[in-house]
């Protein structure tokens, strides 16, 4: 067995991506998958919407077999009644439908206007977060070029996104739209991967964050790769691999060897023992400071400030195998469907959840992939996103159940007869993305991304900047600056960090 | 509804206080940590005088105890506490402190190894949180009990002939080592500690033997000078012997409100606690990082001049520059001293035109004073009968 200097636990997009720079930069480099294939959170997504450019370039994606079979996916959200909206170009650049003349123009300045503070916002994902202190090197050039770019948006928009920044999406779709649909599906939008409704404060900030992203040089468009998401995952591993990085699937990490005050290597579940004075952690930080490195080696604050990090996942993964193709009332299946008929509707199925309860009626995120390439078995497969789901109830069980059921429902009540297609349903609570993926409260972003958790006191503070407590240890999954999605932003990020020591 | 009528009486009253309320003539009581306790029982001059001369009791009731038992006990307690605790066997009593993640301190306090696997923390603060959160991922339950031990302090130079008396053989007791009795029904546990930098034993059983060891101990000890002190008088002694207390000398870093008020171990002279080669602990890398860059703060004893007590006294370089501020400062009668102990910048610490700025008031108007302080070394009183063993027959 070769000796690495370097071990990256999770083979996720933000595990490769640090990877791949390490290993380019002359590291010689492990990776430590607990699944039998790369990718992690990835498998989860159903679209690409923040991948790092940065990551996408250097390691040459395209080259390593990524390819979008849709570079810019249009929406339709759904209306029972079949008097759908239709959403097209990045964040409904253009509508068409269930949808207010008045509410065009709105929208149109709106959309500008988020597109502009994102953008503004977005230099802030490229680098390790800020601290808050004096003489620790913080990038003072960059920060204020970021400060300057702010304030040239003119007086009027620099007030405006300090005025909304950390507000709920709900008063701020309040204040300028009117149509139920459109208004549902930004809200659902803003809310999506988080453990926040529509009207909880700092929704805002999070859908900038989301809205930073693009996809081919598109701001805040929507990309599907070619074979899914797991494409992606599959391309990155393969040009990590390339870069000279060795990837072991099926190798669960137990224990961050720590002797001597500092890092030593890790210990697999199978109790093999690998040696490396660098061990980079790509899963949550949670789950790496209490369960992989434990709390004797830590001091006592910083564990329970980990302890009390929040993640909770408030969304439901569902696939079902379909006979044939559902029909939504004409809606055109190869988009991104979503089921959010209002903002309110969106709001009351975060109510229950909340009371560890199911609700009656989940928003969704639907996507039918054989729609835009047929899958080997001929059957068409419906993949959906349940949003929101509880992930402590007090029966999970029942709760599962239910969930299943409600979503069924809501398919029902918008593509009448889609009961009868389905040949196999399988639905993923959060408890059970947890113990597939990982992810502590089958949280998508590693930890909830809310403002309370964000730039420099993402995972924590004192530890924001990717290194670790502990000598040789590096923290660098979407748990870290700047957040989740399928972006390796902050696996890079930790690389470079790791670089400049 | 007499559960309603708590807010009459809001302190509590030790198991002793039938027989410190007897002896109370001063009737002057304080409140320590939510407890009635003596100030002062007859006369501070007789009482300080038992101190140095005879024998002396003082009802530790209110110090906060927790037990620490379980496998992982003493690996919890290295991780929390400075010393290395490895090195304290069973039987033995540690003084040691602790701090927060960046280096402040919490509390000092000392630490009793009952068994391999069950220790005693004894202290002036609360901390049943801060312990509770350290307990994450060791196999170790914390308990509360200052109430369900009663303790008596028993200082000077009699004490140890004062327990031979009461039937207690403790000659082969040494200094910062513990022992258990029987006593009526119950059981003493007797630990060669204290607080006056004398000769002293610190005595810990259960309320319901607290009174009789009150009486044994007054019956033993009525030919030998034994006489009940209140926390005045203590605080006199503590002060010669140079020992700190928590929320005098220093801010306890969970109740610190200004940030420039927070304090380390090694800015308040307990660098010497630290082990450095026992692995990690909680705080650790903040200590060393001040320690390799030097801390602001120091903690000094003082000498000066004049018999007016510095009590709160402003320190001066050159009677010009505001360097320090005293936190505790006694006319020391055995002595014939002006002592006190110090926050002092550390840039200041070596001493050298070290002036107090003491305010005393003098007929309602005060008497200002500009005098000159040297520093010393601490303990600023120590007597060779502490460490004596067996200690001797006075």
């Amino acid at each position: 067995m070769p000796s690495f200097d370097t071990i990256v636990i999770g083979a996720g997009p933000n595990g490769l991506a640090a990877a791949h720079r390490l290993a380019s930069k002359g590291a010689k480099v492990l990776v430590l998958e607990a699944a039998a294939t790369p990718g992690g959170g990835a498998g989860l997504a159903h679209l690409s919407y923040n991948l790092d450019a940065r990551v996408e370039k250097v390691m040459q994606l395209a080259a390593h077999g990524l390819a979008l079979a849709e570079p810019n996916l249009a929406t339709t959200a759904l209306s029972p009644d079949g008097n759908h909206l239709r959403l097209e170009g990045p964040v409904g650049e253009r509508l068409s439908g269930a949808v207010t003349d008045q509410d065009h123009a709105a929208w149109a300045a709106l959309r500008a206007r988020l597109l502009r503070f994102a953008a503004v916002l977005s230099p802030l994902n490229h680098m390790a977060p800020p601290r808050i202190a004096k003489g620790v090197g913080n990038p003072l050039v960059k920060l204020a070029m970021i400060g300057l770019r702010a304030r040239l948006m003119g007086a009027k928009d620099f007030r405006e996104l300090g005025r909304i920044l950390l507000t709920n999406v709900h008063d701020l779709l309040d204040d300028e739209l009117t149509s139920p649909l459109l208004k549902g599906a930004l809200a659902f939008e803003a809310a999506l991967g988080g453990w926040l409704g529509p009207r909880s404060p700092n929704t805002v900030l999070p859908w900038l964050v989301r809205l930073s992203g693009q996809v081919a040089g598109r701001q805040g468009a929507l990309g599907l790769p070619k074979g899914g998401m797991v494409a992606l995952g599959a391309a990155m591993a393969a040009s990590a691999t390339a870069a000279g990085v060795t990837l072991r699937c099926n190798a669960r990490v137990a224990r961050i060897i720590v002797e001597g005050e500092r890092v030593q290597g890790v210990t697999l579940t199978d109790g093999e023992e690998i040696r490396a004075a660098r061990v980079v952690s790509a899963i949550a930080p949670k789950t790496t400071l209490l369960t992989l490195v434990v709390a004797r080696h830590l001091d006592a604050g910083l564990v329970t400030r980990a302890r009390h990090l929040k993640a909770r996942g408030g969304a439901a993964k569902l696939h079902l195998t379909l006979r044939e193709a559902p029909d939504f009332r004409g809606a055109q299946l190869t988009d991104r469907l979503l089921i959010a008929g209002s903002e309110h509707d969106v709001e009351r199925s975060y109510n229950p959840v909340k009371y560890g309860r199911v609700p009656d009626r989940p928003g969704m995120e639907i996507m039918i992939p054989t729609a835009h390439e047929p899958h080997i078995d001929g059957k068409h497969h419906l993949s959906a996103i349940a949003q929101f789901a509880p992930h402590a109830p007090a029966d999970r069980d029942a709760a599962r159940a239910d969930m299943l059921a409600a979503c069924m429902a809501q398919l029902e009540a918008h593509a009448p007869g889609i009961g009868a297609l389905v040949e196999s349903a399988e639905i993923l609570m959060p408890y059970d993305i947890e113990t597939r993926y990982g992810l502590p409260g089958g949280q998508w972003h590693a930890g909830e991304l809310s403002v309370e958790q964000m730039l420099f006191l993402r995972p924590l503070q004192g530890i924001a900047q990717y290194r670790g407590p502990i000598p040789g240890l590096w923290l660098a999954s979407a748990g870290c600056h700047p957040g989740g999605g399928v972006s390796g932003s902050a696996g890079w990020n930790a690389a470079i960090a790791m670089e400049a020591e | 509804m007499t559960a309603l009528r708590h807010f009459e009486t809001p302190l509590f009253k030790t198991p002793f206080h039938p027989r410190t309320e007897a002896a109370n003539k001063l009737w002057a009581w304080g409140n320590w940590g939510g407890y009635t306790t003596a100030l002062a029982y007859q006369d501070e001059a007789l009482e300080y005088s038992a101190i140095r001369n005879s024998a002396t009791v003082y009802d530790l009731c209110p110090m906060i105890k927790y037990r620490v038992e379980g496998p992982d006990a003493a690996a919890y307690l290295n991780r929390l506490t400075l010393r290395n605790v490895a090195k304290l066997t069973v039987g033995g009593v540690q003084y040691t402190a602790w701090v927060n993640d960046a280096g402040h301190l919490l509390d000092d306090g000392t630490l009793f190894r009952l068994a391999p696997e069950r220790f005693r923390i004894c202290c002036q603060e609360r901390h049943l949180n801060w312990l509770e959160d350290s307990a994450f991922g060791f196999d170790v339950t914390i308990t509360e009990e200052t109430e369900e031990i009663a303790a008596l302090s028993l200082q000077g130079p009699t004490s140890a002939e004062i327990l031979r008396l009461a039937g207690f053989a403790i000659d082969g007791l040494k200094p910062f080592r513990m022992a258990e009795f029987s006593l009526g029904k119950g059981r003493l546990m007797i630990s060669r500690t204290g607080f006056t930098g004398d000769l002293g034993y610190e005595l810990w059983t259960t309320p319901d033997q607290a009174l009789g060891l009150w009486d044994l101990l007054f019956q033993a000890g009525a030919l030998h000078g034994l006489r009940p002190i209140g926390s005045s008088t203590l605080n006199m002694a503590r002060l010669e012997a140079g020992l700190i207390i928590t929320g005098y000398d220093f801010t306890p870093a969970d109740t610190c409100v200004r940030e420039d008020r927070l304090r380390s171990p090694l800015e308040m002279g307990l660098g010497w606690m630290i082990d450095w080669d026992k692995g990690h602990f909680t705080g650790k890398a903040a200590l060393a990082a001040q320690r390799d860059h030097g801390t602001r703060w120091s903690f000094v004893g003082l000498e000066i001049e004049g018999n007016i007590s510095a009590e709160g006294a402003i320190l001066y370089h050159r009677q010009k520059t505001e360097v320090g501020v005293v936190t505790g400062a006694i006319w020391s009668p055995i002595l014939k001293k002006n002592i006190a102990m110090a926050q002092i910048l550390t840039k200041y610490a070596a001493g050298g035109d070290i002036w107090a700025e003491i305010y005393a008031l003098r007929e309602l108007h005060y008497e200002k004073l500009m005098m000159p302080a040297r520093v010393v070394d601490r303990p600023f009183f120590t007597h060779d009968r502490r460490r004596a063993t067996p200690p001797g027959r006075f």
